[in-house]
């Protein structure tokens, strides 16, 4: 108890990165999400094409294989065509940047289907009711499609959230002192790494517990004009 | 051996895929057995803790959904703490984290648990009964309360109401919501190559180190995951033609 006393900064400095990770990959996915799910739906043969392969890849590779790809071959490929074109110098991709951008791009994949979900949930007619009282495109948007947008989409979004949060464990393999990395090392340096790792399941929980209750807030909140029975 | 007419085709491959090629693909292939290797450990842990993880998740899942006291409660934690972590962590815990008991390092159980083969099955069953108890549990509360009522009328006892009328109608409702955890099983199975297990990004980690690169063996395994992804989905979609056969509209 008291060595994971000693090293609790380390572990809440591990806990915060963890957090960021996850939340700026989250910003990344939400955009890339939505982006997927306008490619699929959009009347564009290349844009459903692009999107397609895009989901396809994603929910084929693991993320782990995606993200040493990415870390290692990314890097690889900015520095070689930086070298073959000379618009850049030698470019090192660190560690949080590559956590993000892999996490953020796989979440995206799952975030397009969730959007996409969502989208087609909404009744056509009231699209069709917003075009006929002369609302512009954009308006029909921000007032009909939006709004309706988040409510449906909230509980895949959720669940994606969820699984996304776990993910970030994988970043420690890349060598980010992210959480499951600080309890590794204080475990091993104090030989007490089923305490530490405890520890750590702990502090998932935790996150977990915080995450259900703030979407169920959201939940709440999007779902006011609904009827419950 | 000098071949007297000069470089051949294979000479000139050769030389195409190590210097002009972006990606050394004769590397890859003269690396086969690994990744072969690779692919059947992968299958290996997959398989097998989707098996044993499955038959434990059965009674796990009926227990949840009759509110059997107490193992009800317990369930519920076991499948909380499992669903609620990730599996890496999982992993460590069992592998590097049980050694920090002499109880354990000093019994019979150390023999198992020093292995990363076995500490690694020990934590992909126990992480995917916990996911499969948690589809089975919804299968089994979707049967139409009807269908039990009319097994009671007939005075069919418990047992065979489970065996007859809720199991079989609730396996056949799980099996989309299945073949996603089987996928994801294969997903996460590549955290097995952390612990030096040599599966498919094993091989491919092994291979980027040996030559100093960085594409090659992480593009081979993703291939190999995304034929393995290609093959489970096509396998799910044969079987639920056959077991959901009675859901299908009728030929005219």
């Amino acid at each position: 108890m008291d060595t994971v006393v000693a090293y609790l900064p380390a572990i809440l400095r591990g806990t915060s990165v963890t957090v960021a990770v996850a939340l700026c990959s989250a910003v990344l996915a939400v955009f890339l999400g939505l982006l997927g799910a306008w490619g699929k739906i959009a009347p564009s043969r290349t844009a459903n094409a692009v999107t397609g392969a895009y989901t396809t890849l994603i929910r084929g590779v693991p993320d782990l294989v995606l993200m040493l790809l990415l870390f290692y071959g990314g890097q690889q490929l900015l520095n070689d065509i930086g070298a073959a074109t000379g618009w850049w110098g030698y470019i090192e991709i660190s560690h949080f940047t590559a956590g993000v951008f892999t996490i953020g791009f796989i979440y995206g994949a799952y975030m397009t289907e969730t959007f996409r979900g969502a989208y087609l949930a909404i009744p056509r007619g009231q699209i069709e009711a917003g075009t006929a009282c002369g609302m512009s495109g954009s308006l029909v948007f921000r007032r009909i499609v939006w709004p309706q947008l988040v409510r449906y989409a909230l509980p895949g979004f959720g669940n994606n959230w969820l699984v996304l949060l776990k993910t970030t464990a994988l970043v420690s393999v890349l060598g980010l002192h992210e959480l499951v990395w600080e309890s590794f090392t204080a475990g091993r340096s104090t030989r007490q790494l089923f305490t530490f790792f405890f520890v750590t399941m702990a502090i998932y929980l935790v996150l977990t517990a915080i995450s259900d209750t703030g979407l169920r807030w959201l939940e709440r909140k999007y779902s006011a004009g609904v009827r419950r029975a | 051996m000098e071949d007297p007419r000069g470089p051949s085709l294979l000479d000139a491959i050769r030389d195409f895929s190590g210097n002009a090629s972006p990606l050394d693909f004769v590397l890859i292939i003269q690396h086969w057995e690994m990744f072969a290797a690779g692919v059947g450990y992968t299958l290996l842990l997959v398989a097998v803790s989707l098996v044993i993880g499955g038959a434990l998740s059965l009674p796990l899942a009926v227990a949840r959904a009759y509110r059997t006291p107490v193992v009800n409660q317990v369930v519920w934690a076991y499948v909380y703490l499992f669903r609620g972590t990730p599996l890496l962590v999982q992993l460590y815990i069992i592998y590097y984290g049980l050694g920090q008991f002499e109880i354990v390092r000093e019994s019979f159980l150390w023999l198992v648990l020093r292995e990363p083969l076995w500490c690694t099955l020990i934590a992909f069953v126990l992480n995917t009964a916990a996911y499969t108890t948690e589809i089975f549990r919804g299968a089994v509360e979707a049967v139409p309360y009807g269908e039990v009522e009319a097994a009671k009328a007939y005075g069919m006892s418990a047992r065979l109401r489970t065996s007859r009328i809720v199991l079989p109608n609730a396996l056949r409702r799980a099996l989309p919501a299945y073949s996603n955890e089987v996928i994801f099983m294969l997903h996460g199975s590549v955290v097995a190559s952390t612990v030096t297990i040599v599966d498919i990004l094993g091989a491919g980690r092994i291979l980027n180190s040996k030559y100093y690169l960085a594409y090659e063996g992480f593009l081979a395994a993703a291939v190999l995951y995304m034929l393995l992804v290609y093959a489970i989905t096509r396998g799910f979609k044969i079987w639920e033609r056959h077991w959901h056969a009675h859901l299908r509209p009728r030929a005219a």
